[in-house]
């Protein structure tokens, strides 16, 4: 106690030096640039030379021209479905007085903490081959391809977009909606013309989100394919034989996503959302009873039927699974179940460094970015910061690739799997930090100054208790998205994490039954799941201020 | 023809009873305020007469419709929040043609209410203006515009000059009744400041802990408290503890602490009872040395307080009891510290209360 403490006074005490605050400052922007921003951007130029052969193959060229646009095309239709589905979903959870509503919450996140391969395969199975588990759910309804694939895309971003638009609700300042209401506007006209107006800025960052995950999704995508090819596909079925046409797609994706980005940030603030004018007496009518529990009902029924049932359905062969000797080989570890648990490991080992790295370059960024520390140049970096989500994870991971084995040959496969984590997982983490430092007034940290703190103190006592909860979020976040990171992960390396080794058995590179695939998922779903309760307990009813 | 009339209304968070068993009648075209000390329930019934929220018990009429169960948008009321709630994504002008739009006037008739609330409030030329760009005081003349635009006949406001600064609050308290009266409307407001509620209201109540205590002009609630909270939180006051010596007619023989004894006013209570006799500072007088008379009680000058318009004097009396007189500053006798001084009063301007059972510091507890 005696040594920490002394080690703790040092540091307050460093801290006050403008070298040593700078330096921290310094290193997390050289880091930034070093190992999230300039790798992937360098790895495209690196092989730029390499497109000639697509251009030179007209039916290869029409091939990966389809491919991209599939996948805009996906993007563009699940992202604005999640939104327009997630939004009333979001109303009821924020707005509900039940008690039922935070089971409700809690339901809404499941998607999230099951792994997206294993999404992916429990989606199969549940709209393709109900019939695998047990006869009772009858037959196939959609075939593996295009349809499935929507359906897979907006399984997975519906609790990002619900989550986003919750958080909006509950910011937003409930007396702007009695205001309304006095001024003679019912329910529903309140609703449109007022509430959405302002938490417009959250819905287009659901939507920016929910695109951003569709472009970018390949492990999941790839088991519920079939024959359909978008972006991340070809480039994962291309990348080994034709660099060109991978350099080329990924090139393709990049642009164009930036262009959507850029067009729908600058659209989105100047698209006014239809409020001039009202319709009293259709409104009132929509604004009660019969009308929200309709609303209500539809709601609640596309969340059960389309994206929580099938989200869990992989876990019903693992219960199945249970009483056979399936159990007893998987716990011994005895082929194929070596790779599963040794996948397993390196996952779960990946995730926890990627974790503690986003903390420690992470943190200081985010308060770069939330306190304008180094003036002008805070702006356009929180503008850098959100370039890797905007960049396809398949193409990051692709172009990563490219760079450092051109460049460092020798840095070992998993620190080169641990970068592109990183990369894929850092604005996630420097978003939500910097908004929950943002949240805390400026005057509690100068309050702190006055009293004689040094600024390492003033983060210990003032900042951490107040972002605490922010920061364990993110930690979650981050280590779940790296856990069932797909895309980039094959494109990055030969190394098999679980998700990889999930896909293989699925795809049927590894002889397995599906009860053995069953019990795989269920392990991973049931893990993730133990992980994130403890983090629970853990931050429970702390940070909430 | 807006009154409004609460019968019995009870309101309860969880066991916080935040309004209990209430009754009161706002006359059509009263200036009503609801005075009290910050969680005594005044904007909680505020917003039950606005349909935020509804009463778990009683009925809620305006003008003669029973509103209970009328949502807020059917009430045709305005209603003026502290923090003003001007809509952000909007423009000066759309939050006052919000009203008008949203009951679906025809685009004209909006038009020409959004001009004439915007020339009321004298803010015709920031029609373009957002809400962050405008100050404290014309956020709070555009929202009492906005609630003006909705037709309303019944204004309610809730602390609305609460974020201001006092010189702009001073103005506009006075601005807002102005307009209230110019258009015949009925208002309701809601505030903590006594000197807010006696400058601009017609008739006030006066609420703690849920209850309202007494209703009545700034006069009555002045000269005639029926409590020791009203007499405290309307103009503040003297306590001085005492017991009845003597009950005979209309004024009794009070004996204060230390056997000094005083007349004054009784209204029904016995000898031997316990009470609280009420003296405001300014019905004081001070006069040099030990004087005779009714109701003279000696005493030594402690303090002295220079404050403009009076000085204000804080006299320790010979049994001990510390009071403060307030004089005007520029046409009485000045006194030092230390001064041996006499203080009286008129038998008729004191009040007499019994002893509180819940004892005179909780009795008097603002919060």
């Amino acid at each position: 106690m005696g040594l920490s403490k002394k080690l703790v006074e040092r540091l307050d005490r460093l801290s006050s030096k403008l070298v040593v605050k700078y330096g921290v400052y310094l290193a997390a922007v050289v880091l930034f640039f070093a190992l999230i921003l300039v790798p992937p951007i360098l790895g495209v130029i690196i092989k730029w030379s390499s497109m000639q052969e697509v251009f030179g193959d007209a039916v290869f060229m029409a091939r990966a021209l389809n491919a991209v646009k599939n996948s805009f095309a996906v993007a563009v239709v699940v992202s604005v479905l999640d939104v327009v589905v997630g939004l009333p979903m979001a109303w009821l959870i924020a707005r509900s007085r039940s008690r039922w509503i935070n089971v409700l919450d809690t339901l809404a996140d499941v998607p999230f903490i099951v792994p997206t391969a294993v999404l992916g395969y429990s989606l199969l199975l549940f709209w393709n081959k109900p019939g695998e588990i047990s006869p009772l759910f009858g037959y196939s309804l959609v075939s593996p391809g295009w349809l499935l694939v929507a359906l897979l895309h907006f399984t997975f971003s519906y609790p990002v977009v619900v989550r986003v638009i919750v958080g909006a609700l509950l910011d937003y300042k409930i007396e702007y909606e009695q205001a309304s209401r006095t001024l003679g506007a019912p329910p529903l006209t309140t609703a449109r013309t007022v509430t959405l107006g302002i938490i417009k800025p959250s819905l287009i960052a659901a939507f920016i989100l929910a695109f951003a995950r569709s472009i970018s999704e390949t492990g999941a995508t790839m088991m519920v394919a079939d024959t359909f090819e978008n972006g991340p596909i070809f480039i994962q079925k291309t990348k080994d034989v034709y660099v060109g046409a991978t350099v080329f797609v990924s090139l393709i994706l990049i642009v164009f996503s930036c262009l959507i980005f850029a067009v729908v940030r600058i659209l989105g603030s100047r698209f006014k959302l239809p409020i001039k004018e009202a319709w009293p007496t259709l409104e009132r009518k929509l604004s009660y009873t019969a009308a929200t529990s309709a609303r209500d009902s539809v709601t609640l029924l596309i969340f059960f039927a389309v994206v929580l049932v099938p989200s869990l359905f992989a876990a019903l062969p693992a219960f199945e699974a249970l009483p056979t000797d399936i159990l007893q080989r998987a716990l011994s570890s005895s082929p194929p179940w070596n790779d599963y648990w040794e996948g397993l490991v390196r996952s779960y080992s990946i995730g926890a460094a990627v974790t503690v790295l986003n903390i420690l370059i992470g943190l200081p960024m985010a308060i770069i970015v939330a306190r304008k520390r180094v003036g002008n140049f805070s702006s356009v970096l929180n503008v850098l910061v959100d370039v890797p989500i905007i960049i396809p994870s398949v193409a990051l991971g692709v172009s990563l690739r490219f760079f450092w084995k051109e460049t460092l040959a020798f840095i070992p496969d998993v620190w080169l799997l641990t970068f592109a984590h990183l990369a894929i997982t850092y604005p996630y983490f420097v978003r939500s930090m910097s908004a929950a430092v943002e949240r805390i007034s400026i005057e509690l940290e100068e309050a702190s100054r006055t009293l004689g703190a040094k600024p390492f103190c003033v983060f210990r006592t003032i900042v951490f208790p107040l972002t605490k909860y922010s920061m364990f979020s993110g930690a979650i976040m981050v280590f779940t998205r790296s856990v069932s990171e797909t895309g980039a992960t094959l494109a990055v390396t030969q190394l098999k994490t679980a998700p990889v080794v999930l896909v293989d058995w699925v795809k049927g590179k590894v002889a397995v039954s599906s009860l053995e695939i069953g019990l795989g998922c269920g392990f991973l779903i049931l893990i993730s799941f133990l992980i994130l309760l403890a983090l629970r307990l853990v931050v429970k009813g702390k940070g909430r201020y | 023809m807006p009154d409004v009339r609460l019968v019995n209304v009870t309101k309860k968070f969880g066991k916080i009873v935040a309004v209990d068993n209430v009754s009161l009648h706002i006359k059509d075209r009263e200036y009503f305020s609801i005075l009290g000390p910050s969680g005594c329930g005044k904007t909680t019934l505020l917003r039950l007469i606005a349909g935020l929220i509804e009463p778990d018990e009683g009925e809620i009429y305006i003008g003669d419709r029973l509103v209970n169960n009328v949502p807020p948008e059917d009430r045709d009321i305005g209603f003026v929040f502290q923090t003003f709630a001007l809509f952000p994504h909007m423009n000066a002008w759309e939050n006052v043609t919000y009203g008008p739009r949203v009951k679906g006037f025809n685009m004209h008739k909006a038009e020409r209410i959004g001009h004439e609330v915007l020339e009321m409030v004298r803010l015709h030329e920031r029609l373009d203006a957002f809400p962050s760009e405008l100050s404290g005081g014309m956020m709070q003349r555009i929202a009492v515009a906005r609630a003006l635009a909705a037709g309303a006949k019944l204004l309610l406001l809730d602390e609305p000059l609460g974020h201001l600064d006092a010189k702009v609050r001073n103005e506009l308290r006075y601005e807002i009744r102005r307009m209230t009266k110019d258009l015949e409307l009925t208002a309701i407001h809601v505030t903590h400041d006594q000197s807010e509620a006696m400058a601009i209201s017609d008739r006030i109540a006066v609420m703690k802990k849920g209850k309202v205590l007494q209703v009545g002009t700034p006069q009555e609630l002045y000269m005639n408290p029926k409590s020791i909270f009203v007499a405290h939180f309307i103009g503040g006051a003297n306590f001085l503890e005492g017991y009845i010596a003597e009950a005979e007619g209309k004024t009794s023989t009070v004996e204060l602490r230390g056997g000094v004894k005083v007349q004054a006013i009784n209204k029904g209570l016995s000898k031997g009872e316990r009470v609280v006799l009420a003296v405001r500072p300014e019905i004081f007088t001070i006069k040099k040395g030990k004087a005779m008379g009714e109701n003279s009680i000696p005493g030594v000058v402690e303090r002295v307080t220079f404050e403009g318009t009076n000085i204000r004097y804080e006299v320790r009396l010979e049994n001990q009891d510390l009071i403060v007189v307030v004089m005007p500053s520029l046409t009485c006798e000045w006194f030092n510290i230390g001064e041996k001084v006499t203080v009286s009063f008129q038998p008729e301007n004191a009040h007499l209360f019994a002893y509180p059972e819940v004892g005179l510091r909780e009795e008097m507890a603002v919060e």
